[in-house]
């Protein structure tokens, strides 16, 4: 089992990656719209440096449902691993 | 390292970034844009780096330099255009970050989505405007395979497939012709699913035979065409297709290339730039005990080194020897980089039955000890070529480390340990990448023969203190205890060439040492910052009524020679000499056939020689003038 707390240091650490800024703070309400450089490439990379860090496949319909940083917090809750 | 990241498309011969590549970065992206700023950038590109990371660097770098820095470059910038039927924006920063890695600048601008043969046609496209050093043709999947799916017999495929190689011989003409640059065609991902299986090439409405057929004949194609290839199938074949792409995230974002293989993609991308401005690497410098044969030559000797049939490992290190000798026969040179006695080392090359490499196939052979950065200096100046094109291959990370931080244009791999797997890491890193083959490539090696004109050059020792002190090297000491009593019997019976009297012990003989308190039996441990060495060295003395320590024994792995080790001994050796009430020590060196190069090594330690006994020549050094000698190493004496 992975807690939340696991799950948020570990996207905290790829937001940085990604935005090249540690100051977004995080939360399940957070969306792109919160985000100054957050489009569609941002969003793929986000989903897909979470896939490679915690070991979850997210289906097409997640990725077409995914609204807020919770809906993707919540799927790695469900399937995901801790980094090893 | 994980499994899965030892294998592409991560990078994985190239190191992890270390814990503050992120604070160099920052670093970077507030520095001034001149040539120190590109050299880390470079430096920064050549770790492993995933595709945030790449992202973050070619951002940073597009930042700080914006255009190409021309006048601080020392290779030609590139611009390529890509002309894609589906989404590459995404795998932009890897492109640029695969060529960084080579030194070279590379901007790079992507055809409107679908529509690349409009842009290539119309001369007032933005295309023109960019006007490309290299193209290249990225078509994706489903658009190369439109109207495959009605095809009802096998000749009506063969007339689709036809009219597509023509429509692109076309276009790679115009190409050619437009901009007078290189042109680059990806092999189609073969990412459509099957439908009758293993005889798939049967149905002749099926899109992935479709594949299959026409990146067959851009293979045909290419050569009369002038094109070159870049090889996506053959990489997915190694790799696995999932690694490279995302059904889930083409539908979404219609990327055929799947993030986390972006930074491979633009490595393959950069090998091919880097191959045609003739940057490719030409020579593979090569160590030899545990590189090449298992074991070490100088202890081991002819019949216990491991190479060829008969174990596992023996094959695998004649594969490696095979793939070398293959890289050899069309235009690689080979080199040896080894710290032996060169008339050890040459050996197995002469009379060992199963070395697959012979002394003749390598263009310079460099056995001696000096540091290996020295060494690497001299194959480069005797064959006369660059230093960058050079790749620097040796199981032994404390050489590897000393190699990139002295020489950091040299390419220097990070090793998997087991060597079958190493022809493969050489394969994936590309280091050799070559567009075209010529005659030349094949007779290039002949022109190389280490045996015609060896220069017996030395040149100036590389500067190592401020590699040694950031080793963080400990030196633990004890008594030889039960624990450590096999591994000592082992090194005093198998040590030849670090070994100054050559005396053989048996455990028995070993224990009643350990028993008399008169007796000083120690063995060394060397731990740095890449691992524990284990025992290395082993030092036995006796003292005797007249308050001197004689040291019968003092042996060394050559494995931790020019780390200061000696020096470091010798302090240790002291302390424990005194403890016992020693007032000076004796030194022998009694000479053999292998123990020649530690013939000064009292000397060398500030010991008076006394002149020849029956056992050997004797040098003594007084304890109580003695200062400790200053070395990079700390001592930690280990209780049993």
């Amino acid at each position: 089992m992975i807690s939340d707390r696991e799950i948020y240091e570990g996207l905290a650490e790829i937001f940085a990656d990604v935005f090249m800024r540690d100051d977004i703070p995080l939360s399940a309400a957070l969306s792109a719209a919160d985000v100054a450089d957050w489009d569609s490439f941002k969003q793929i990379e986000i989903v897909m440096a979470t896939e490679e860090r915690f070991g979850v496949k997210f289906t097409s319909a997640e990725l077409d449902n995914m609204r807020q940083l919770g809906d993707l917090v919540r799927i790695v809750a469900a399937r995901g691993t801790p980094p090893s | 390292m994980k499994a899965e990241e030892q294998r592409s498309p991560s990078l994985y011969w190239l190191q992890q970034p270390p814990a503050d590549w992120r604070a160099r970065l920052a670093d970077l992206s507030k520095s001034t844009p001149g040539e120190a700023a590109w050299a880390e950038a470079v430096a920064l590109a050549n770790y492993r780096l995933n595709f945030q990371l790449t992202n973050a660097l070619a951002t940073t770098v597009a930042r700080l330099f914006r255009d190409a820095p021309d006048q601080i470059l020392q290779t030609r910038p590139e611009r390529l255009a890509i002309l894609s039927s589906s989404t590459t924006t995404h795998l932009h920063a890897s492109l640029r970050v695969g060529a960084l890695r080579r030194g070279i600048w590379l901007d790079v601008y992507e055809t409107e989505y679908d529509q690349y043969r409009q842009e290539l046609l119309d001369i007032t496209s933005p295309l023109h405007a960019f006007a490309p050093s290299a193209i290249l043709f990225a078509l994706d999947a489903r658009h190369v395979t439109r109207g495959v799916q009605d095809c009802g017999t096998q000749s009506q495929t063969t007339q689709v497939l036809d009219e597509l190689c023509e429509t692109m011989q076309s276009l790679w003409r115009i190409a050619q012709e437009r901009f007078d640059c290189p042109v680059i065609q990806q092999t189609v991902v073969p990412s459509l699913s099957s439908l009758l299986g293993n005889n798939e090439h049967r149905h002749p409405a099926s899109p992935a035979a479709f594949i299959t057929k026409f990146n067959s004949r851009l293979r045909d194609l290419s050569e009369a065409a002038g094109i070159d290839l870049l090889a996506l199938d053959a990489r997915i074949a190694h790799d696995g297709l999932m690694a490279w792409q995302n059904p889930s995230l083409w539908l979404h974002a219609k990327q055929e290339i799947a993030l986390p293989a972006a930074p491979m993609y633009g490595d393959l991308v950069g090998r091919l730039l880097a191959a045609r401005q003739g940057r490719s690497a030409k020579c593979c410098v090569l160590d030899l005990d545990n590189t090449l044969w298992g074991g070490v030559i100088g202890d081991d000797q002819m019949d216990g080194i491991i190479v060829g049939q008969g174990s596992a490992l023996g094959e695998a290190f004649a594969g490696v020897q095979s793939y070398a000798l293959a890289l050899r026969q069309r235009g690689i040179l080979l080199a040896v980089c080894s710290k032996n006695d060169e008339r050890v080392a040459r050996q197995p090359f002469d009379a060992h039955p199963d070395m697959i490499l012979k002394h003749n196939h390598f263009a310079c052979f460099v056995a001696n000890w000096d540091d290996k950065a020295t060494n690497i200096r001299t194959i480069a100046r005797q064959l006369n070529i660059g230093l960058d094109a050079l790749v620097f291959v040796d199981d032994n990370p404390f050489e590897r480390e000393l190699v990139r931080r002295e020489l950091p244009m040299v390419a220097v791999p990070e090793l998997p340990e087991d060597p079958a797997l190493v022809p493969q890491c050489l394969a994936d890193a590309g280091y050799f990448e070559t567009a075209t083959l010529t005659d030349e490539d094949f007779q290039r090696a002949a022109f190389y023969r280490s045996d015609a004109g060896h220069s017996h050059d030395t040149a100036s020792a590389t500067d190592l203190n401020g590699y040694l002190a950031g080793l963080a090297m400990d030196l633990r000491w004890a008594r030889v205890d039960q624990t450590s009593l096999g591994r000592t019997v082992q090194l005093i019976n198998k040590t030849n060439q670090f070994n100054l009297t050559t005396r053989r012990y048996t455990e028995a003989q070993v224990r009643g040492f350990m028993s008399q308190p008169n007796i000083l039996s120690l063995q060394l441990r060397l731990v740095d910052r890449f691992g524990d060495n284990g025992i290395i060295a082993v030092v036995i003395g006796r003292l005797d009524e007249q308050s001197t320590v004689e040291i019968d024994t003092w042996l060394m792995s050559c494995r931790v020679l020019g780390r200061q080790v000696e020096e470091a001994t010798l302090n240790i050796v002291v302390e424990a000499a005194r403890r016992i009430g020693a007032k000076r020590l004796v030194g022998i060196y009694r000479p053999s056939q292998k123990n020649g190069m530690v013939s000064r090594h009292y000397e060398r330690l500030g010991f008076t020689p006394q002149g020849e006994r029956s056992d050997g020549v004797a040098s003594v050094l007084d304890l109580d003038s003695f200062v400790p000698r200053e070395t990079f190493i700390q001592l930690s004496e280990v209780s049993a």
